[in-house]
């Protein structure tokens, strides 16, 4: 076969910083400044892909007190996405805003873990997803608090509140349905098994982590998996499901390495600060 | 959000107690849910009631199409916690329509079976972010105008649960704007999509208010019994006067070349909607009517597991507790 031709314009980053496309060099990988931005816009970005789904629920919930529940959790999940962006943009000091990085941000460049960014098939499967990732999130915040940057645990502080109440709210949920009915009970136990290949990923440790538990930023993410497991088990025992036994897990979000979902995700979520670039709302 | 074209049922009741009655109105109490009431009275009100409330719900649909492409991260959470409102709203109107003898299951299936209906206002699409700005605006600017009167009305749970929603109301009609100040102050393109939207709502909007007094013959009874306090001429006449001045200070045209001020009556002369479209959309054929029940329907089919899980799982927790007594 022959070799294709070089069809690269040459100088196509002088050419775009020309028309005032370009950006100020990014982080060096690897230095503290790249790993701390890293590590909040995981955090972030987890918070802002989940708030997403959730509010793709608005108006279609099986139950009136449901709608409001999940309008309630896509807010609190915002409004941490705005915190936890805000001070990746802060760190990484080129004056991204946390919309910024939420609306021009490619694929790529989102670290969230793939858990959040599965579609919400039933509402049995939004509700074991939410499960599943608030047993992680909780001693996530919980850990965070005690960071050795006060900006981070202030978060923490604050968001773990909100999302104390999501894990009584999701686990009471999945106790309820998984001790239901016979459908109910089915289909809980199919969302467990579904989403189980992406519960490794939430513990799943990189050099990235391992420099941020290193300075005291961020917890190490095995860290967090006794507290996990010893919630999950508790729940599904009460909730009559089986734990699969799978250890394979899917990983790669965190890295930039996505499902073919989230592309569907962004293109709807970022379409209007993208067909109208610089126009204030 | 709010009620239209309510027809007032007949009554057939004791001469001296709706006397008694009427004259408790006249002297503004406040009629509470074991009180004696007229029957034409409940089942008016459980229609009224019962279709704002449907409003609400049925209303998280046009503006839900937006809370997915928000354009920024703030304007997502101020539009998600107007939704959780809205949501909250119908559920304090379906608990006040409960008082009356009418539970929320079966208001639900006659709304879902087309026995009961919603507002039209919410058959229209929202077919540009600025839509989401215009409903704030101009369709809950006319609801408010509607509801701000009704916490007068003589049934206390409604008055109560009006209170309430009024709150909130007014923070939705400011988002709204706040939205089309950004947009008519912004690129040709979303100055564009401003006025888009209002040319696309302003009839609409009008048409919230129900047909003309002189075309509406339920109203009289309505009206003295407070469930209705304003006629639909003189809140529209508001809702314009209200309104064209909004629209001026946003640069933007309202799409009726004979709109004028009138020195005489104090207001603006304007053109009436074209009630055809209104009694079109009413029999179903508006832009969106299928879409937004068969959305409902199907929420409503595939909650049914969830709805039916619950109620086994506390059967079966409440059958444990007596076994372990």
């Amino acid at each position: 076969m022959p070799s294709l031709p070089d069809i690269m314009t040459p100088d196509a980053e002088t050419l775009a910083k020309a028309q005032g496309k370009g950006r100020a060099a990014p982080l060096e990988a690897g230095s503290p400044e790249h790993d701390l931005f890293t590590g909040l816009t995981r955090l972030g970005d987890n918070t802002l892909i989940l708030g997403h789904r959730v509010s793709e629920w608005c108006g279609h919930a099986p139950v009136l007190e449901e709608d409001i529940a999940l309008a309630n959790m896509a807010l609190d999940l915002i409004g941490q996405t705005q915190l936890w962006l805000g001070l990746a943009g802060e760190i990484e000091g080129r004056g991204r805003s946390a919309d910024d990085l939420a609306f021009l941000r490619d694929a790529w460049h989102f670290h969230n873990v793939l858990l959040v960014e599965r579609p919400n098939r039933d509402f049995g499967h939004t509700l074991m997803r939410q499960f599943l990732f608030d047993a992680w999130h909780q001693p996530m915040l919980r850990a965070l608090e005690d960071s050795a940057d006060d900006r981070i645990g202030e978060i923490a502080l604050k968001a773990g509140k909100e999302v104390a109440y999501h894990l009584e709210r999701s686990a009471d949920l999945v106790i309820r349905l998984g001790d239901g009915t016979d459908e109910s009970h089915a289909r809980m136990q199919d969302a467990l098994e579904r989403l189980w290949p992406y519960v490794g990923e939430m513990f799943h440790v990189d050099e990235v982590d391992v420099r941020l538990a290193h300075e005291g930023l961020m917890p190490d993410p095995a860290s967090l998996r006794p507290a996990w497991d010893a919630t999950v088990t508790e729940i599904l025992a009460e909730a009559t499901l089986i734990r699969p036994e799978g250890e394979f897990f899917h990983k790669g979000g965190k890295q930039g390495r996505h499902t073919e979902h989230l592309g569907h995700l962004l293109a709807a979520m970022q379409w209007l600060q993208r067909a109208y670039p610089g126009a204030k709302w | 959000m709010y009620a239209q074209m309510v027809i007032s049922e007949a009554t057939n009741d004791d001469p001296a107690k709706l006397e008694a009655f009427q004259a408790r109105v006249d002297a503004n109490d406040k009629i509470e849910p074991k009180e004696w009431m007229p029957e034409g009275y409940r089942k008016t009100l459980i229609r009224q009631i019962g279709q704002h409330a449907h409003s609400e719900i049925v209303g998280q649909l046009p503006e839900g199409n937006w809370i997915t492409r928000a354009p920024t991260l703030e304007r997502k959470a101020i539009l998600l916690a107007k939704v959780q409102d809205e949501a909250g709203h119908g559920l304090y109107l379906y608990c006040a329509a409960e008082t009356l003898g009418v539970s929320r299951d079966e208001m639900t299936e006659m709304l879902l079976s087309g026995r009961m209906k919603y507002s039209s206002i919410f058959n229209y699409p929202t077919l540009t972010w600025a839509d989401i700005g215009a409903v704030g605006w101009l369709v809950d600017g006319a609801a408010i105008m509607n509801q701000v009167p009704l916490q007068r009305t003589s049934f206390g749970p409604y008055s109560r649960a009006m209170i309430r929603i009024c709150k909130e109301e007014s923070f939705h009609q400011r988002q709204g704007y706040d939205i089309m100040m950004k947009m008519a102050k912004g690129t040709p393109e979303q100055k564009e999509m401003a006025q888009d939207a209002l040319n696309r709502f302003w009839y609409p909007s009008l048409m919230m208010f129900g047909p003309s007094d002189k075309d509406s013959v339920h109203s009289a009874q309505s009206m003295a019994w407070k469930i209705k306090i304003n006629t639909n001429d003189e809140l529209r006449q508001k809702f314009v006067d209200q309104t064209v001045p909004q629209a001026e200070y946003l640069g933007l045209t309202i799409p009726d070349p004979d709109l004028k001020w009138n020195e005489e009556k104090g207001g603006y002369d304007f053109s009436e909607p074209d009630w055809s479209e209104f009694y079109d959309v009413l029999k179903g054929n508006g832009p969106c009517n299928r879409d937004r029940i068969e959305a409902r329907q199907e929420a409503w089919e595939k909650g049914r597991w969830f709805r039916d899980a619950l109620t086994a799982h506390a059967e079966k927790r409440a059958a444990r507790r007596v076994a372990a007594e």
